[in-house]
């Protein structure tokens, strides 16, 4: 049994940066992760989806060469290359975070963790471990047990979509195929679906989006959704939104349904599904319902503004701690709650600023309010609207579609929110969060002076048109 | 214990005070409640009393010399006891006063305020009674120093563990309020003053919670004046008002712009048709039923004011007193000059007490007969020089009230009414306002009551 000032349960970006922000802060750090640091994100999350993505952008972006003066003679697309490059962009990543922790003198067992149940009234401070060399150990938590288990894939049984690794996959599968499948239906339209959407295109599949609400991306503002809808139809993407699913036949080689759009009822079968919607939090097994942790209705741990649970000494973080379910909202609780617990007085997460990104092309990026929101809050509120088509350094590019749309408080000019369709748009949005979080307004997004060419004047020039000022258009 | 005595705030509009003279010798013994100098106010000459027992050591302020409020004024302590640990902060206001609430932040290791004063001198501003002393000695020396002694704001000098965020103090960058952006547009729209505030983002940045903390801080309403107020003073006659960001602005830009009071006029041209008409048939039923028209003008400004306890007010500096009760009061020219008589809940009274009370007044101001608490304790004032055939004119407020009412000659004037051009008794008033207590709708609504209550005298009897 060893002692230290703090256990994370769970190594994900939640878990790894708190526990190095606690290295940091000189407190001794243990972390418990069964598979590899990094956690969903490194390893089956964002960070291989987006080296898969950044495939498929060179495969489209090459696809048109020829029109930028570059014959590239016939392009061959391997699905099986790119997803064992994205492994090892991975592993590198998971590598990295290894580095870290032997830098700021985290231990890290590979293994699962459990807290023991602390007797009554008394705080939690130990944590039962089963290593993965079949170890039990008990660890001792002077000041913290942070749980930062995540979540995991769950499928949609309820729909008859259980997850069976071969036709009906999760993301996690879909991320290890070794080739692209000749159809796929992605049950889903949130960031996860749109962008295997738009990988599974670009490798030659053929695609179909299902979506139960009325919009792809439906937590975004409904003019991404429509432009992002736009784009894929382009790209021979069928969607189908305000889609039910009926009759669900799971074979050994293909999987058929019946999807009904507004009334009308189409037979579809494919040879895989990947079920892209529905996280479950990881709680069952870590021994937070036997030490008394409350959950919240859809079965997340329950916090307060101090990320403490009901149960003294033990914190959870991340997506088990509720959404929003992104990695860098879960990276911010675990380096703010990091200084928390080495007695400083760090400021608290600002959870209404946390943007959102999906990488599918175009990208879609969003922070605060959708314009849908705003009507709901009947705020009094201006929109301004950039498109990328009229933009010097998107034309350069040849990459015309999206636009910068920024809602500005109508009496002060601050920004309420701001939605960017287009390429880039995950980089350029946070030009915007950082006029959000400093309460700058649009004046001052426009006061500063935008490099020209760049994507980022078309941000310029949607604040300038909020306020009846835009030039390039 | 080493005690400092400082100067204390013995009004609320005192800033400073001339110590006058020092009543004890460095060496003598003092007793607590025993004065140890005297010191001139803004209003009158008091006495600092000791409030602890010991010898008085030191007299650091020489006489005939002013001070600051909070400033060291003396030291009294043990025989032999070192006291070099309290001079040290000699010179520097130390605590006293709520408007230096961070100077307590120098702790000295001994009892900060001691002195406590009595008003002695100064006859010309003796109130009616203690309660309605307009400030003055509305406040216990006791929780003055009680006050005085309150946690400091500013952050205790050690600071704490390294990479804390300092949530509180030093909001000033180069001496402006470090704010954001949206901050400064919602705090000049309010008229909220960012210096006197705390920022609760980065480093006591100024944000938009902020500003929504400070225009949410609940604005005290103005209780409902009692149908029938007792006779006697008593604790409700009035209520203090703590001044609100936005009041505290008001007052300093306007006063800034115009003057210690920033006043501004409204005038009112009245139709006293109806009014005649009353004074002649209370005239035709005998000579002890004759009223004047001033009688009715000041009954219906008695009756307005009750309507209106927001231009029933003083301004006393660091808060606005609304009055519950209504003691006009009015202008009398004698020979030696202006004098203000009051006539004591005039809305309670009936308008032939007023009638007879006001030339009472008048003969005895005349007469240099009347006492000090006739001619103090007035909410309200009001001004007639119609007499000497004035159409209109405007009055200068008598501080602290926040208004007086300047009433013109009555004349005979063709109007149009309903059309066609009539021949109307007319009456010009113009209300001088101070608008660090009355904005320019809140005097134009008092004037609206009334004209309506003058204009149908038949209401003042309602």
């Amino acid at each position: 049994m060893a002692s230290f000032d703090v256990i994370f349960l769970g190594g994900g970006p939640a878990g790894y940066v708190g526990a190095i922000r606690c290295g940091q802060l000189g407190l001794s750090t243990l972390v418990i992760e069964r598979e590899a640091l990094g956690g969903t994100c490194v390893i089956w999350g964002c960070i291989p989806a987006k080296a898969l993505l950044e495939a498929a952008s060179i495969a489209t972006k090459v696809s048109k060469a020829a029109e930028f003066g570059v014959n590239v003679g016939d392009v061959k697309l391997d699905f099986g290359v790119a997803m064992k490059r994205s492994r090892a962009v991975s592993t590198q990543n998971s590598k990295g975070v290894e580095f870290l922790f032997k830098k700021y003198k985290v231990t890290w067992i590979k293994g699962e963790g459990r807290v023991v149940t602390p007797a009554k009234g008394k705080p939690a401070t130990s944590v039962a471990v089963k290593t993965a060399e079949g170890k039990d150990e008990t660890h001792e938590a002077k000041k913290a047990i942070v749980i930062s288990t995540g979540s995991r894939v769950k499928g949609l049984p309820q729909a008859g979509l259980e997850l069976n690794k071969t036709t009906v996959i999760s993301s996690d599968q879909a991320l290890i195929l070794e080739k692209a499948p000749k159809s796929i239906a992605i049950v889903g339209a949130g960031a996860v679906g749109c962008e295997f959407a738009d990988v599974f295109n670009a490798f030659g599949s053929k695609v179909t989006v299902i979506e139960v609400l009325p919009n792809i991306l439906p937590l975004e503002d409904a003019d991404c959704s429509v432009e992002l809808t736009k784009a894929f139809k382009k790209r021979k993407i069928d969607v189908l939104t305000g889609a039910k699913l009926g009759n669900v036949k799971v074979g050994k080689d293909n999987v058929s349904m019946t999807v009904e759009t507004g009334g009308a009822k189409q037979e579809l079968t494919v040879d895989v599904v990947l079920v892209a919607a529905g996280r479950a939090p990881n709680v069952d097994t870590i021994g937070a319902k036997e030490a008394g942790v409350q959950l919240t209705e859809r079965g997340f741990i329950k916090i307060n503004e101090k990320m403490e649970t009901n149960v003294k000494g033990i914190y959870a973080i991340g997506d088990v701690a509720g959404p929003p379910m992104l990695a860098h909202k879960g990276q911010r609780e675990g380096y703010v709650l990091a200084e928390q617990i080495a007695g400083q007085h760090p400021h608290p997460v600002n959870y209404g600023n946390i943007p959102n990104a999906t990488y599918c092309h175009p990208e879609v990026a969003s922070i605060g309010l959708t314009e849908q929101q705003c009507k709901e809050q009947k705020l009094d509120y201006k929109v301004g609207k950039f498109l990328f088509s009229n933009n010097g350094r998107a034309r350069t590019s040849g990459e015309l579609e999206g636009f910068v749309k920024i809602i500005r408080g109508a009496k002060y000019g601050e920004v309420l929110g701001a939605h960017i369709i287009g390429a880039h748009a995950t980089e350029l949005i946070h030009e915007l969060a950082v006029a959000r979080e400093n309460e700058y307004t649009v004046e001052e997004i426009d006061l500063a002076v935008h490099a020209h060419p760049t994507l980022a004047e078309a941000v310029a020039e949607a604040a300038l048109d909020s306020m009846g000022k835009m030039i390039h258009a | 214990m080493a005690t400092k005595v400082v100067m204390e705030a013995l009004s609320p509009t005192m800033e400073e005070g001339r110590l006058v003279k020092w009543l004890k010798n460095e060496g003598d013994a003092v007793k607590s409640g025993e004065a140890i100098a005297e010191v001139e106010t803004d209003k009158a000459i008091m006495e600092l009393v000791a409030r602890a027992d010991g010898i008085l050591r030191k007299r650091v302020l020489g006489e005939g010399t002013a001070a600051p409020v909070g400033q060291l004024v003396g030291v009294i302590a043990g025989k032999d006891e070192n006291i070099d640990a309290l001079l040290g902060g000699a010179g520097a206001p130390a605590a006293g006063a709520a408007a230096q609430p961070n100077a307590s932040a120098q702790a000295a290791p001994a009892e900060q305020v001691v002195a406590q004063s009595k008003e002695t001198t100064g006859a010309s501003s003796i109130p009616r009674n203690a309660a309605q002393a307009q400030g003055e000695a509305s406040t216990p020396p006791q929780q003055k120093a009680g006050a005085a002694t309150a946690p400091p704001q500013a952050p205790p000098p050690s600071q704490p563990a390294a990479g804390a965020q300092p949530q509180q103090g030093a909001p000033t960058n180069g001496g402006r309020a470090r704010s954001s952006p949206l901050a400064r547009r919602l705090a000049s729209e309010r008229g909220i003053d960012l210096g006197a505030m705390q920022g609760s983002g980065p480093g006591g940045r100024i944000v938009k919670r902020d500003i929504e903390a400070a225009a949410s801080a609940p604005a005290q309403p103005v209780a409902q004046r009692q149908a029938a107020a007792p006779r006697a003073a008593g604790a409700g006659d009035f209520e203090d008002v703590a001044l609100t960001q936005i009041r505290k602005t008001i007052a300093k830009r306007l006063s800034e712009s115009i003057g210690p009071i920033p006043t501004f006029y409204l005038t009112a041209e009245f139709d006293l048709s109806r009014t005649a008409e009353l004074r002649t048939a209370m005239a035709e039923m005998g000579d002890e039923f004759k009223v004047s028209f001033n009688d009715i003008v000041l009954k219906g400004v008695a009756t307005a004011l009750a309507q209106h306890p927001e231009v029933n007010a003083h301004w006393l500096g660091d808060k606005i007193r609304y009055h519950h009760r209504v003691h006009l009061g009015m202008a009398v020219a004698t020979d030696d000059g202006l004098i203000v008589p009051v006539i004591f809940d005039a809305d309670q009274k009936r308008m032939s007490d007023i009638s007879r009370e006001a030339k009472e007044l008048a003969k005895r101001a005349r007469e240099r007969k009347l006492k000090p608490e006739e001619y103090t304790g007035s909410t309200f004032s009001v001004s007639n020089l119609g007499m000497f055939g004035i159409d209109q004119f405007t009055a200068i407020i008598n501080p602290p009230e926040a208004g007086i009412l300047a009433i013109g000659a009555i004349e005979d004037k063709q109007v149009v009414i309903g059309g066609e051009p009539q021949v109307r008794k007319r009456l010009r008033v113009t209300m001088s306002c101070d608008h660090r207590v009355v904005d320019g709708a809140v005097g134009a609504k008092f004037l609206q009551t009334l004209r309506r209550l003058i204009e149908n005298p038949l209401m003042l009897v309602y």
